[in-house]
C-alpha cells in the first residue's frame, strides 16, 4: 500500500511538471491597473520563444523546396508515376539537405539534432498517413455498395456473379456474438481487476501472470481451444462458440485497462469507506466501483473493439454461413471480418466489392465503438479530476 | 507513565460550549464513550514507529494530539480505530478499550469498530459518484444499516456539522460540486450519520481555508457535547482553541519510536507544561 | 507524568499481539468470488495448453515429433506433416516486420513523449490508438490492394541497389515480386507499431524529469538529452516493448492468410512471393480439413501457442522489472 502511494505521488508530480512544460502558451496575466494610476498601461502581448529562429526557419524552407524540385525531377527523368516514390525521395533531399544546411551554418551537433527531429516528425507523419490512407481507401472502396439492400439482405440466394445480396447475416452474427462474448468477459475481467487491485490475494502474482500470457495469445490459438474443448465435443460449430473464443481474447485486454482504472482512484475513498464501517465488499461495489464507471465502461468498450475485428477464431469456431442464422446456439453463423474473409477468398470482382462495403461497416462499427470510449472516458476523467 | 484523567478546566472553551449548547438540537442523545488506550505500540514491518503510548480519552472532551511531523500522532489515532491494520505489513501491540471493551479481540470486527468510532481524514474526500444527500447517508448503506427517515437523517446531520443552511436547496448535485472547507464538513455529516460514540479527525483544517477551519473549529464544539473527539493537529492555536485536553507525541531522535512525552489539561500542557521538551514546543521554539 | 528512555529500557520488550481480524461473511463470498473470476484466466491457459498437446497427439504420433519439427511437408492423405519451413517463415515476416515497425514505433513514441506540440500530441495519440483497434482484416487487404503496388517499387529498388546485401536478394532476376514475405512483413509492421509505441512511451515516461531537464540546462541539444538520459534508461523497457510486438508478429493470422502466396516450404528470398507462417496455414487449411489434418494443425497452433508464450512473458517480464526499478 505505501509502495502504491509512493508510485502514486510520484506519477502525479510526473503529470503536474509535464503539464507545466506543455503549456502552450503562458497565462496572460494583465496587471489589473491601479485606481489611482490613471496612466493607460499598454496591453500585454504573450510572447512565447520561438524553437526555430529565422534563418532556421528559412534553411528549412530551402530544403523543402529541394526536396520537392529534386524529386519531381527525379521522377520525370525516371518515369517513376507512384506518388510514394515521389513522396521517399523528396525526403532523403529534404533530410540530407536539413542537415547539410544546418551543419554548414551551425554545427555537426546541431545538424544531428535537427536531422533527428525531422525524422522523428516524419514517423508522426507517417502513423497519421498510414491511417488516413487506409480509412480513406475503405470509404473510397466501399462505399459504392453500402445500400439499404446491402444492409438487409444476406447472401443465401445469391450467386458468385449476381448483383444484390449483402451483410445483414453477418452483422446480426457480430453483434450477437459480441453480446455474448461481453456478458461472459467484462464481469469475469473486472472480478479479476478486483481481485489484483482491490484483495490483492495471495494468487495476485501468479493470475498477474497468467494475464501477461493470455495478453499475448495469438487469437487463432483461442480460436483453436474453443474448437477443442467445445466445438470437437459434440457441441458443433454456433455463435456461442465464437463468443466463448473471442471472450478468452477480451479478458486480458478488459482487465488490465480496469486495473489501471482502479489504480486511479484515491485511497483516501477507500479508506473513508472502511472507516463508516463497511465490510470491503460494500466499500468495492459502492464506492471504488462507481468512481471508477467511466474508466469500466472505457475498458469494455475498448476490449468489444478488440474482439469485434477478430476473424481468425471466429472462422475456427462459427464457420460462416451465407444466410441468417437468428441463433447464435446453434449451427455456423457468419459475422463481418469473418464474411469479409470468406469473400475475398473467392476471386471475383462483384465478391471483393461486398467485402469492401462490409469492411467499411466493421471500420465504421469499430470507430463509433472507439469514439464512444474515448467520449466517455475523458467525461469520466473529468469527474474524477475534480476531485483534485 | 501516568494518565491524566482530569477534569475540564474552566477555560475558554468551556464559556464556548455553553453559547454553543443552545444551539444543539437534541435528536439523538446517546452517550458518549470512552476510550483507554494502554502501552500502544505500533509497528509498520520492522520499523517501531511508536512505542508504549497511554493515554484516556473522556467521553465529551475533545482531545488534540500534538506533535512534530512524523512522531506518530496519526499513526496513534488510525490505531483508535484499526485503520492501523490496512496496511499489510503494519503490527500493534497493547490494548485499546472502547468503554472498557478490547477493540482488537474477538469480541469486535474491525467494521463494527469502525462504525462505533467516525473518522475524518486530512484531505476531504466526499465519494465523487454520490449527491450530497447520498454521501451523508452512504455511511449506513455501506454498513448495511437502514434508517427509517432518511430525509430528516440528512437534514440533522447536516446541521450538525453545519452546512445544511448551505447546502439544503441542492441536496441532489454532487458532492464534488462544494468547496473544500463545505466538502470536510460533508465529511463530517456523513461520518455522524452512523451515530458514532467517538470521532477521529486526522488534521481535518490542513487543507482549509481559516474561514472554513474556524467553522469547522466551530462545529467540534458543538459536537464534543454528544461525542468524544479526538484530534490531530499541527496548528498550536488550534489546539487550544478547540481541546480539553492535549497530547504531546514527539521522536526523540531519528529512528526512535514517537512516544507521548506528555499529556494533561490543554491549560496546563501549554502554559505550565512539566516537561522541558512541551515547553520548547509549544512556545515555538523548535518542530 | 513523561516516559524518558531509561525507564522504558527497564519495560520489556513489547512483541506484535495478535489482531482478531474476523472477515465478515460477506467478505469471504466477495473474495470468493473474484478469486474464482481470477482462476478462470488460470484454467484458459492451462487448459488450451492441455487440451491442445491432447488433440495433438494423433498427427505427432503419426508423423513423428521430432520429423514434425525438422520436415517441411504438408500431406494429410498419408498423415506427413513437417512444420520446420513455416516455423522459419513466421520468424521472416516478424523479423521484417519489427526491422519496419521499430524505427517507425520508437520515433513516434519521441514525438508523442518529446516533440510535438500540445494539439498535435492529442491528434496523434488517437491515431496509434485507432490504429491499435483497426481489425487485422482491414490491415489485410488495404495491404493486399493499395500497399503492394507501391512496395513492389520498394522491393525492386532495393534488389536493384542492394542485392549486395542477401537479405535483398532473388532467386532469378525476373522472380515475382507480390505476395512476398517482403510485404507482409510491412503490413503486420504497421499492425505491431501501436504496441510497441504506447509501451515504449510508457518507459521513458518514467524517466526522472528532472535527469532530462538537467541535460537540457547544460546546454544539450533535444537528441543528446535523448541519446544521452532517455534511451538508455529506457533501454530494458524499450527491448521488452520490441519483444512484445515480436511476439503479437509471431501470432498474425488473417493479414498473412490474405496477402502471403502461401508455401509449406521456406522461402529464403524475403523479397520474392511465397512464403508463409504457422498462423497462416491454419487459418488456410482450417476450412477443408478433416480428422488427422486437423489434428496436425492443431499441433502446429500448440507450436506457436509455446513460442508466443515464451517470448510475451520474457518481454513482460522485462517492462515490469524496469517499471519497479524506475
Amino acid at each position: 500500500m505505501l509502495e502504491r502511494l509512493f508510485a502514486e505521488h510520484r506519477l502525479q508530480l510526473e503529470v503536474d511538471v509535464d503539464m507545466s512544460l506543455l503549456d502552450e502558451r503562458p497565462v496572460d496575466e494583465t496587471p489589473v491597473p491601479e485606481p489611482q494610476d490613471q496612466e493607460p498601461i499598454e496591453e500585454q502581448v504573450p510572447f512565447r520563444p520561438r524553437a526555430l529562429v529565422r534563418s532556421e526557419r528559412v534553411e528549412i524552407l530551402l530544403s523543402a523546396a529541394a526536396g520537392v524540385t529534386g524529386s519531381g525531377v527525379m521522377c520525370l527523368l525516371f518515369d517513376w508515376t507512384h506518388a510514394l516514390t515521389f513522396a521517399i525521395w523528396a525526403l532523403l533531399i529534404f533530410l540530407v539537405s536539413v542537415y547539410l544546411l544546418a551543419r554548414d551554418s551551425q554545427s555537426p551537433i546541431v545538424a544531428t539534432d535537427r536531422l533527428i527531429t525531422t525524422l522523428v516528425w516524419t514517423s508522426g507523419g507517417i502513423a497519421v498517413a498510414v491511417l488516413a490512407w487506409m480509412l480513406g481507401y475503405v470509404v473510397v472502396k466501399g462505399i459504392a455498395g453500402l445500400n439499404y439492400e446491402y444492409l438487409t439482405s444476406d447472401m443465401s440466394k445469391v450467386g458468385p456473379l449476381d448483383d444484390g445480396g449483402g451483410v445483414f447475416h453477418a452483422i446480426v452474427g457480430t453483434l450477437e456474438q459480441m453480446l455474448i462474448a461481453s456478458v461472459l468477459s467484462i464481469p469475469i475481467a473486472i472480478l479479476t481487476a478486483v481481485y489484483l487491485h482491490e484483495i490483492r490475494g495471495r494468487l495476485a502474482g501468479i493470475v498477474r501472470f497468467v494475464i501477461d500470457a493470455m495478453s499475448g495469445l495469438p487469437s487463432i490459438v483461442a480460436g483453436l481451444f474453443i474448437y477443442t474443448v467445445w466445438v470437437l465435443q459434440g457441441q458443433g460449430p454456433s455463435g456461442l462458440a465464437a463468443g466463448l473464443a473471442l471472450a478468452i481474447l477480451m479478458i486480458p485486454t478488459v482487465t488490465r485497462t480496469a486495473e489501471e482504472m482502479l489504480k486511479t482512484i484515491d485511497d483516501g475513498l477507500r479508506e473513508s469507506a472502511l472507516a463508516l464501517g463497511a465490510p470491503q465488499w460494500r466499500s468495492v461495489m459502492q464506492v471504488v466501483l462507481p468512481t471508477a464507471r467511466s474508466g469500466l465502461i472505457t475498458a469494455s468498450i475498448l476490449g468489444v473493439a478488440r474482439a469485434v475485428g477478430e476473424t481468425a477464431p471466429v472462422l475456427l469456431t462459427a464457420f460462416g454461413s451465407s444466410s441468417i442464422n437468428w441463433s447464435p446456439f446453434n449451427g455456423p453463423q457468419a459475422d463481418l471480418p469473418l464474411y469479409i474473409y470468406q469473400l475475398l477468398r473467392q476471386p471475383n470482382p462483384a465478391q471483393i466489392a461486398r467485402a469492401w462495403s462490409g469492411a467499411l461497416v466493421l471500420v465504421l462499427l469499430v470507430l463509433i465503438l472507439f469514439v464512444l470510449a474515448r467520449v466517455i472516458g475523458e467525461r469520466g476523467a473529468r469527474v474524477r479530476g475534480g476531485s483534485r | 507513565m501516568t494518565t491524566v484523567q482530569s477534569p475540564q478546566t474552566a477555560e475558554t472553551p468551556a464559556a464556548n460550549r455553553q453559547v454553543v449548547s443552545s444551539e444543539i438540537l437534541p435528536e439523538e442523545q446517546h452517550p458518549s464513550s470512552r476510550i483507554d488506550a494502554t502501552d500502544v505500540t505500533c509497528w509498520f514491518g520492522k520499523r517501531k514507529v511508536l512505542e508504549r503510548c497511554t493515554l484516556s480519552m473522556e467521553p465529551g472532551e475533545v482531545t488534540a494530539l500534538i506533535g512534530p511531523s512524523g512522531c506518530g500522532k496519526s499513526t496513534f489515532l488510525r490505531s483508535l480505530n484499526r485503520m492501523h491494520e490496512l496496511v499489510p505489513v503494519a503490527a500493534i501491540a497493547g490494548t485499546i478499550e472502547l468503554d472498557g471493551v478490547d477493540i482488537y479481540s474477538e469480541e469486535m470486527s474491525p467494521t463494527e469498530v469502525r462504525s462505533r468510532i467516525g473518522m475524518v481524514f486530512q484531505k476531504p474526500n466526499p465519494f465523487p459518484a454520490m449527491s450530497i444527500a447520498d454521501n451523508v447517508l452512504a455511511g449506513l448503506s455501506l454498513s448495511g444499516m437502514s434508517n427509517e427517515d432518511p430525509k430528516a437523517l440528512v437534514e440533522q446531520c447536516l446541521r450538525r456539522a453545519g452546512l445544511w443552511a448551505e447546502v439544503s436547496d441542492r441536496l441532489n448535485e454532487g458532492g464534488m460540486s462544494l468547496s473544500g472547507g463545505q466538502q470536510q464538513r460533508l465529511c463530517i455529516a456523513r461520518a455522524l450519520a452512523v451515530h458514532p460514540d467517538v470521532l477521529l479527525m486526522d488534521e481535518p483544517c490542513s487543507a482549509l481555508d481559516p474561514i472554513s477551519t474556524r467553522v469547522i473549529e466551530q462545529t467540534i464544539r458543538e459536537l464534543c457535547e454528544e461525542i468524544t473527539i479526538v484530534i490531530v493537529t499541527h496548528n498550536m492555536q488550534q489546539a487550544q482553541r478547540v481541546s480539553d485536553k492535549c497530547a504531546f507525541f514527539l521522536v526523540e531522535s531519528i529512528g526512535d519510536p514517537g512516544r507521548i512525552v506528555e499529556a494533561g489539561p490543554t491549560a496546563q500542557v501549554f502554559e505550565n507544561p512539566s516537561d522541558p521538551r512541551t515547553y520548547d514546543y509549544v512556545t515555538g521554539q523548535f518542530g | 507524568m513523561a516516559l524518558t528512555s531509561p525507564e522504558l529500557q527497564a519495560l520489556e520488550e513489547q512483541v506484535p499481539r495478535d489482531i482478531a481480524r474476523t472477515v465478515t461473511r460477506g467478505d469471504r463470498i466477495f473474495r470468493t468470488l473474484c478469486a474464482s473470476a481470477a482462476a478462470v484466466s488460470l484454467f484458459i491457459i492451462g487448459g488450451t495448453a492441455l487440451f491442445l498437446a491432447i488433440k495433438a497427439l494423433p498427427a505427432l504420433q503419426k508423423a513423428g515429433l521430432l520429423s514434425f519439427f525438422t520436415t517441411s511437408v504438408w500431406n494429410p492423405t498419408v498423415g506427413d506433416f513437417g512444420v520446420l519451413g513455416l516455423l522459419i517463415g513466421t520468424i521472416i515476416i516478424a523479423t521484417v516486420s519489427l526491422i519496419v515497425a521499430v524505427p517507425l514505433a520508437i520515433g513516434l513514441a519521441l514525438f508523442i513523449n518529446e516533440y510535438s506540440p500540445a494539439r498535435i500530441r492529442r491528434v496523434l495519440t488517437s491515431s496509434v490508438d485507432l490504429l491499435a483497434a483497426m481489425p487485422s482484416i482491414i490491415f489485410g487487404m488495404w495491404g493486399f490492394f493499395a500497399l503492394q503496388a507501391p512496395l513492389v517499387g520498394v522491393a525492386s529498388w532495393l534488389n536493384l541497389h542492394l542485392s549486395a546485401i542477401p537479405f535483398f536478394r532473388l532467386s532469378e532476376p525476373d522472380a515475382p515480386l507480390l505476395r512476398s514475405s517482403f510485404i507482409v512483413g510491412t503490413v503486420v509492421a504497421l499492425m505491431i507499431v501501436p504496441i510497441i509505441t504506447s509501451v515504449s512511451r510508457d518507459v521513458m515516461a518514467q524517466c526522472p524529469r528532472s535527469q532530462c531537464e538537467a541535460a537540457l540546462a547544460l546546454g544539450g541539444s533535444r537528441w543528446g538529452m535523448i541519446k544521452e538520459v532517455l534511451l538508455p534508461f529506457g533501454k530494458a523497457g524499450i527491448t521488452g516493448a520490441v519483444l512484445l510486438g515480436f511476439g503479437r508478429a509471431l501470432g498474425e493470422t488473417i493479414a498473412v492468410a490474405l496477402i502471403i502466396a502461401f508455401t509449406i516450404e521456406a522461402n529464403p528470398y524475403v523479397l520474392e512471393q511465397g512464403g508463409g507462417s504457422i498462423a497462416s496455414l491454419i487459418a488456410i487449411k482450417f476450412p477443408e480439413a478433416q480428422d488427422l489434418e486437423i489434428s496436425a494443425l492443431i499441433a502446429a497452433g500448440l507450436a506457436l501457442f509455446g513460442m508466443t508464450l515464451l517470448v510475451n512473458l520474457g518481454a513482460r517480464a522485462i517492462v515490469r522489472r524496469t517499471q519497479i526499478a524506475a
